[in-house]
Parts: structure tokens; C-alpha cells; sequence
């Protein structure tokens, strides 16, 4: 069970690769996701469905070494199997129920930041299989970074945008945003980005200037998935949610963007020895005097 | 030895104890089980049976080990229990089957939990197997959680005859017995996984990872993949929070994580990787068994623990023992006090719980006098993690997929007390998700319950 193949490296820290998983792709839906935990000691971790093929019976995940077990999961090889794999998670995006003649009126508009990419590229796809144009723009720090061009190409029409101008257009996400609405005459009822916590916070600031209806994609800490621990819960508005069972897609313009950051960044340190643990072996403990006592 | 108290039982050292996560109470060994044995008075009209959820025949297997026949006194056990390792641990006896022993009016009641546990672990240990499976009757029936509902259903059906599957949401099966009660009160390698494991030998065939309401429906499981019958035993698991200012801090976590880290995943084991914030001064809000484990559990992580409990000492809902032993472990009850507000600094971390003191008032609807604040008695308490432990409720995620099952208005699902049949046909609940968070020993009657309703259903089908 749960066999892993196709597994690649895309761009430097970026991971791509298919895991067999039947219960998960007979009724998954773009927007939705997956808790994988390598071996029996590993975390159980969120990941995007980034592309589901039903007859192979296979998900591709797409991931950034970040942690422990985005290293752990780099290092395996095409029939190496994961320990678990459960889903799928989350409510699809509210595109699927959107009656298909109403997407076809409206002008839709996709901001992917780096590995955001991934999770991008199965609701274009959706759309085009159903009929319906739409716009994306691609960012990344820089050209070397940047992934899923072609695949996103193929489903949208692309504007990539790199930080330092390497490629494409020069700038943020958010100025390229700026420019499509303001050089290039561009009209958008809804715009939808996926990305690292900061580019979405500045992307809903973006759009709130020009009125567009925006959603985000939230991606808290997660244990469970079903509801059951509350780690995963955000302010939407003044209603607590949870990301797992009510997300991860919320209204970009609600989200109180600054109490998630802090919240992902809070186990940082732990796990920042616990990867420096499982690359240089116990060496490390000792070694710089940076780490002390617990955080 | 004075005939009128229990022969005392062997536990860990509270100072040894609070720093390692190995069982607590080491149970009775033969010699004391049997000398305890004695002290039973083998009633004719046994009191004791009326306290138990499931009527185990408390006299009739005390006599059996009396008669220093553990493996008869096991299968008189075995007629009305199939957890009797976990229930003798966890059971809530002083309110239950030890409340009504006629020893207790005179002096203490018989140790009947201990006996109990007693004779399921030598069963454990002697690999004693319990009644087997009837050959297969062709017919499919599919449990949903493998909480102690759902296993008690499983293998009571399997010992009917039924091809039955169990699917689990996560990666282990055992429900709150593996993610929720911590490893000192109930043994997950010892106890639990042996108990699943006998389960599956009744050949009960197990499916993890399957999350029913979003891997697939309950009415795919009787349309597409042919299931006869659907047992629902999947908990109450979300949990509560209080909705007063802080609580999305950094450092205030719900019982339910808290614990699942510590328990399901490890987390205190150097050689797993599920990091958790252990705390160095804790505030445990809430005063039931999960408020205790949470508490219990922070203190062996290494942290100095308070209990925050808005009622008195004799409306704490927690096991009697449970109490006691935070106690010894030096835990700090907070009584009467309530929290209004947790403390946070620039980097949005707890720093402290700003509390209210409270006074009993008049007896609410549950009997119990409510707890009113006394107006100006606000403090603070220094702490850098905050553990909600109010309670939880049945996960909305099957009743929300699954059409024509109804819910009552507090999000349990509706199910005969008799059969355990729901409101849809060919589909049976039990357990916490009927009830509400409950007992192991409810949700495993609930479980013999529905097995019995299942077969009567589909006997008659
Ligand atoms: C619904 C959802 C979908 C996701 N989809 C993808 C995806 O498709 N591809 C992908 O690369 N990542 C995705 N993520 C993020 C991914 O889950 C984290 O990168 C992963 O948990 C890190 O695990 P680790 O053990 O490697 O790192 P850890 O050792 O757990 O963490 C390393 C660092 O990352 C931070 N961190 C941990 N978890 C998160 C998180 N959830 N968000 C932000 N920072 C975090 C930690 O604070 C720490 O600083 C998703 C998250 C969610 C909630
Ligand atoms: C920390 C804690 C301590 C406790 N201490 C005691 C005690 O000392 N004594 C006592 O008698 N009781 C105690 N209880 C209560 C007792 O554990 C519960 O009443 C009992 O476990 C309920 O059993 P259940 O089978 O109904 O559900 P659970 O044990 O909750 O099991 C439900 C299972 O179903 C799974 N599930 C849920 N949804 C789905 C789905 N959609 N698809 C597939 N699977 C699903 C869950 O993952 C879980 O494994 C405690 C509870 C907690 C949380
Ligand atoms: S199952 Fe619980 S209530 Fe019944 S006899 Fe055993 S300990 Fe007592
Ligand atoms: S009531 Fe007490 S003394 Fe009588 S049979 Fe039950 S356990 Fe024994
Ligand atoms: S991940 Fe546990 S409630 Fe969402």
C-alpha cells in the first residue's frame, strides 16, 4: 500500500512525487488534501493534492523540504512505500460548485508563490476541463525557483513574475497583480492565491484596493485533520475555524493573517534541532551552544 | 488483615512516578488478588451487578478466583465484557459497580476493578483466547472507529459470524484508548494493541486511513462496496473551547491536541518526531479524567501544573482515583476559580491565565450548584501554557454526510437505547457519538448493544 513513484526533485528544495493511494483519489476534489506520515515515528503532516490520476489510482504531492519530515519524504525512492497516507481532506474549493455557466461569466484570476504553484495547478485544470478560462500569475524569488511553468501554461493563460527579475516580469506577485489591473486593463470578480503566509497576506491587501473578491488557502498546523485537536484553528472574522474541517480556502479579506503567522512559527525551534538532529546525527547536540534549554 | 479494607494495591512511587510515563498502579498479584477474593460475601441478590453498565457477574467470577481459577473467573467475565483489562483500569468504579458492594457500607467496598484487571491481565499474559468465531454467515457488516464501541461491536459480531471491517480515521486503532488516556494509566503495547489484536483474531479485518464522510460515504459502503449493516462508533471528538480572549495564543492548546501529541504520536519519546510544547508552568482548565490526564501528563513532560476547576472538589467528574493520585504527584487544585482571560506578550505567547474566583450558588439543571464569580476577586497565575480540557462533542463529519441520519440538538446521533438502530435503515450507533462523551464501559455496552440489534436486522432481512 501506498507506494511511492515518479519521485523527483523539481528545483533545489522542491519535491514532486506519486503515491499509490485508492481510498484517497476515488473521490477527491481540487482544494482538497492529504496527512502523510513517513515511517512509524514521523509527524503526520499536510499536503496538497496537486494532481489525482483515478484510473492509476495514484495522488501527486508537490513539497518544499522544509522540516524533518519533508526531508524524510525527499529521500524516498520510486517503490519505497509511505507508512500512512489518509483523505481526502478539507472541502474542495468553492469552484466545483459553482454552476459552470456562472465561471464561465466570471473572470478568475489564480496568484501562485512558490510551491503554491502545486496547489494551483489542479483548479486550473478543472477549469479548463470545464470549459472556463483563466488567468495565473506565477512568482517565484527567482528563475531557478521556479516550478510548474508548463503544466500551468498549458491550463492558463501565465504571467510569471520572478523577485529579482530573472525571469519574466520584474516583481512580487503583487505587482504583477497591480499591473494586469492597472496597465493592462484586466478585470477580476475573484481572485484566488495560494502561496507562503505573506504573499497571500499582501495579495488580499492588493485586491481589497480594487474590490476583488479574493481566497486564500491556509495552511496552520495540523495533527489530525478531522477536527478532532483544534491546532489548526484561525480567526475568520470573528468566528474561530477550523482549517482542516472548514478550510483550508476562507475569505482572504477575513483572515487575520498576522496571529496565523505567528502561530505556524510556533514550534520553530523544536523542530529546527530536530532536523539538524536527523542530518548531522547527535554531533550536533552540544555542539553550538546556540540551542540551551527549550523554547 | 482487617477484613473491612481492600487488600492495598502497589503503585509506583508519586515522586518516582511524576517523572516517567510507566503505568502507574502495578495491580494485584495472585496472592492479593485472591486474598482480596475472599472478602467477597458471593451475595445471593449481589448489589454489586446493579452498578455495572454491562451486569458482569461480579460474585460468581470473585469465587472463581477465590478458587484461584483465573481462567474460569476470565470467561465469566468474557460473557459480558470484552475489554476487561481496560475497563478494570479505567472504569469509574467508586460510582459504579464498588458504590453498590454491601462491604462498602460498613467498611470499604470490594476491589472489584482490581480484581478485574487482575484476572484480564493474567488472561493477557497466558494468551488465554477468548470464545471463538461461528463459521461465516456470508453476511457484511462495516464499524466505523475502533474506539471501544466500535471494537466491542466488531468482535461480537465476528463471534456471531459476520465478515466485518472496521475503518479507523487514523493510523492506530483504539480510539480515545490510544490518542486520549495516557500510557501510565493504560498501557498502549500491553493492554490496548492486545486487546485490538484479539479482535483481530476473531478475524475482525482492520482498515486505517479511512476518514468515512470524506474518503467515502456511509451509503457508499452499503451501495458500492456491499456492506449488510453500518455500526457508527466514531466518538466525540471536538473539542471545546471557552471563547474568552487569548485562547488562539501560541501555548494554548486543547486537551485533545495536547494529549494526541503526547499519546498517539509519541511526542515524548526522543526517538519519534512529533515536537511538542511541553510547558514549564501549566494551567489545566477543566476538572474531568481528560483535565487530569492533561494535567498528569504535562508534570512528567516537566512542568509545574495548576488545575483550574470552576466547582468544588466533590462535583470534580474525574475519577475518584484519578484526583488522587494528581494529588500525590503534587499537582495544584485551583478550586472555585474560573478563567476570564490568558495573558499574552508581543509575540502572542501565553505569560499567565487571569482567573476569578467563584462561589456555589443554586443547583443548576444538572443538579449541581452553580458557580457564580464573586464580583473583584480577579487573579493572575504565571504560566506559559494554557490546556482547555471543557469537554468535547460527536464530530459532525458522518451525520453531515449522510442523509436521513438524525441528530439531536446536541449533535449526537439518534439511536435506540434497545437495538441501537438509527433513524436510517441498516445503520446502527453507539457509543460517544450517541451519548455524548461518556465511559469506555457505556460505549463498550453500547457496542454489545448494537451487535446484538445488527444480527436481530439482518437475522430477520
Ligand atoms: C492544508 C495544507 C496543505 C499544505 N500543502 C502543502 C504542499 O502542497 N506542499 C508543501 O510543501 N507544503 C504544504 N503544506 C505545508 C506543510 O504541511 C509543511 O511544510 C510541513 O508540515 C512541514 O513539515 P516538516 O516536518 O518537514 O517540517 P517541520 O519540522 O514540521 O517544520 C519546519 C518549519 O516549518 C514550519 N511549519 C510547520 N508546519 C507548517 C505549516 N503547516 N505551515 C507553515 N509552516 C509550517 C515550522 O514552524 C518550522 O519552522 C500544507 C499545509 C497545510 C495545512
Ligand atoms: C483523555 C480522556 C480520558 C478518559 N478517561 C476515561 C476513564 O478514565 N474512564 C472512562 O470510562 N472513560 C474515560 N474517557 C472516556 C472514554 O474514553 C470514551 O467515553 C470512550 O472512549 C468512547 O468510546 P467510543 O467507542 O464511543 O469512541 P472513541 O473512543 O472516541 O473512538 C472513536 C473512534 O472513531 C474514529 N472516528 C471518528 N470519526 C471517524 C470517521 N469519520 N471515520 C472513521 N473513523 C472515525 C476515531 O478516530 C476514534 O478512533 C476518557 C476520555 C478522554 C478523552
Ligand atoms: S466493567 Fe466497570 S463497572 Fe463493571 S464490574 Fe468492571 S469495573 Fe465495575
Ligand atoms: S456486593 Fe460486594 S460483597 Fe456482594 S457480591 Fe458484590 S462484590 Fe461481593
Ligand atoms: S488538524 Fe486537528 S482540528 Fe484541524
Amino acid at each position: 500500500m501506498y507506494k511511492v513513484s515518479n519521485a523527483r526533485m523539481l528545483v533545489d528544495k522542491i519535491y514532486t512525487m506519486d503515491v499509490e493511494a485508492p481510498r484517497v483519489v476515488a473521490h477527491c476534489q481540487p482544494g482538497q488534501f492529504v496527512i502523510i506520515k513517513v515511517d512509524e515515528q514521523g509527524e503526520r503532516i499536510p499536503l496538497t493534492i496537486c494532481d489525482y490520476d483515478r484510473t492509476k489510482g495514484t495522488v501527486t504531492l508537490v513539497y518544499q523540504t522544509v522540516g524533518t519530515t519533508t526531508f524524510k519524504l525527499s529521500e524516498l525512492k520510486d517503490g519505497d512505500e509511505l507508512c500512512d497516507i489518509t483523505g481526502p481532506l478539507g472541502r474542495p474549493s468553492d469552484l466545483i460548485d459553482t454552476p459552470i455557466e456562472d465561471l464561465k461569466k466570471m473572470n478568475i484570476l489564480f496568484v501562485a508563490g512558490g510551491v503554491g504553484a502545486a496547489p494551483v495547478y489542479p483548479q486550473a485544470k478543472w477549469l479548463k476541463e470545464h470549459g472556463v478560462d483563466c488567468d495565473v500569475i506565477l512568482g517565484s524569488k527567482t528563475k531557478d525557483l521556479l516550478i510548474m511553468e508548463k503544466k500551468l501554461a498549458e491550463v492558463s493563460n501565465l504571467y510569471v513574475t520572478t523577485d529579482d527579475g530573472s525571469y519574466g516580469f520584474n516583481g512580487m506577485v503583487t505587482a504583477q497583480l497591480e499591473d494586469l489591473v492597472e496597465n493592462q486593463g484586466k478585470k477580476y470578480d475573484l481572485c484566488v492565491a495560494i502561496g507562503p503566509m505573506i504573499m497571500m497576506k499582501f495579495t488580499a491587501l492588493t485586491t481589497k484596493k480594487y474590490g476583488i473578491k479574493t481566497v486564500v488557502s491556509m495552511n496552520p498546523i495540523m495533527v489530525d485533520g478531522t477536527g478532532m485537536c483544534g491546532g489548526c484553528r484561525l480567526h475568520v472574522g470573528d468566528e474561530v475555524k477550523f482549517a482542516c474541517v472548514d478550510g483550508p480556502e476562507f475569505d482572504g479579506h477575513l483572515i487575520n493573517f498576522d496571529e496565523a503567522m505567528k502561530r505556524s512559527q510556533m514550534y520553530k525551534t523544536l523542530e529546527g534541532r530536530a532536523l539538524l538532529k536527523l542530518q548531522e546525527g547527535d554531533t550536533h547536540h552540544g555542539g553550538c551552544g546556540e540551542c540551551g534549554e527549550d523554547a | 488483615m482487617d477484613n473491612m479494607k481492600k487488600v492495598p494495591v502497589r503503585e509506583q512511587d508519586p515522586k518516582v512516578r511524576a517523572t516517567n510515563f510507566d503505568e502507574v498502579c502495578y495491580g494485584y498479584n495472585k496472592e492479593e488478588a485472591m486474598a482480596e477474593a475472599e472478602r467477597c460475601l458471593h451475595c445471593k441478590n449481589a448489589k454489586c451487578m446493579g452498578g455495572c453498565p454491562v451486569s458482569i457477574n461480579i460474585p460468581d467470577f470473585i469465587q472463581a478466583v477465590k478458587e484461584g481459577d483465573f481462567e474460569k473467573a476470565y470467561h465469566i467475565i468474557g460473557e459480558d465484557s470484552s475489554l476487561p483489562a481496560i475497563c478494570g483500569r479505567v472504569c469509574p468504579q467508586e460510582t459504579q459497580c464498588e458504590q453498590l458492594c454491601i462491604k462498602g457500607i460498613k467498611g470499604e467496598a470490594v476491589s472489584i476493578g482490581k480484581l478485574e484487571r487482575f484476572v484480564a491481565d493474567w488472561a493477557l499474559e497466558h494468551d488465554i483466547k477468548p470464545a471463538t468465531a461461528k463459521e461465516k454467515n456470508g453476511k457484511r457488516v462495516a464499524v466505523i472507529g475502533s474506539g471501544p464501541s466500535g471494537l466491542t461491536c466488531a468482535g461480537d459480531l465476528a463471534k456471531m459470524g459476520y465478515d466485518v471491517t472496521v475503518f479507523e480515521a487514523l493510523h492506530k486503532y483504539g480510539g480515545v484508548l490510544v490518542y486520549g488516556i495516557p500510557e501510565f494509566r493504560l498501557p498502549k503495547d500491553k493492554v490496548v494493541a492486545k486487546e485490538v489484536k484479539k479482535v483481530e483474531e476473531l478475524g475482525v479485518k482492520f482498515e486505517k486511513n479511512v476518514i468515512v464522510g470524506k474518503s467515502l460515504t456511509v451509503d457508499q459502503l452499503m451501495y458500492d462496496e456491499g456492506f449488510d449493516a453500518v455500526f457508527i462508533g466514531s466518538g466525540a471528538g471536538l473539542p471545546m473551547f471557552m471563547g474568552i480572549p487569548g485562547e488562539s495564543a501560541n501555548g494554548c492548546f486543547s486537551a485533545n491536541e495536547y494529549l494526541t501529541r503526547n499519546n498517539l504520536m509519541k511526542a515524548f519519546r526522543e526517538d519519534y518526531d512529533t515536537p511538542i510544547i511541553a510547558g514549564k508552568k501549566v494551567a489545566v482548565v477543566g476538572g474531568g479524567n481528560v483535565a487530569m490526564d492533561a494535567a498528569r501528563t504535562a508534570l512528567r513532560l516537566g512542568a509545574e501544573v495548576h488545575i483550574v476547576y470552576r466547582r468544588s472538589e466533590t462535583e470534580l467528574p474525574a475519577r475518584a482515583e484519578e484526583v488522587e493520585h494528581a494529588k500525590q504527584e503534587g499537582i495544584d487544585f485551583q478550586l472555585l476559580t474560573n478563567p476570564v482571560e490568558i495573558l499574552t506578550n508581543d509575540e502572542d505567547h501565553v505569560v499567565g491565565i487571569r482567573c476569578i474566583r467563584m462561589e456555589l450558588g443554586e443547583p443548576d439543571d444538572s443538579g449541581r450548584r452553580r458557580p457564580v464569580p464573586i464580583e473583584g476577586s480577579e487573579f493572575d497565575i504565571d504560566v506559559d501554557t494554557v490546556i482547555m480540557a471543557l469537554g468535547t462533542t460527536p464530530n459532525p463529519l458522518i451525520p453531515s454526510t449522510t442523509e436521513g441520519l438524525e441528530m439531536n440538538r446536541k449533535k449526537c446521533i439518534v439511536a435506540d437505547d434497545f437495538t441501537g438502530l438509527t433513524s436510517k435503515e441498516g445503520v446502527f450507533a453507539g457509543g460517544d457519538a450517541v451519548t455524548g462523551a461518556a465511559t469506555v464501559i457505556l460505549a463498550m455496552g453500547a457496542g454489545k448493544t448494537a451487535a446484538k440489534g445488527i444480527d436481530e436486522y439482518l437475522s430477520n432481512k
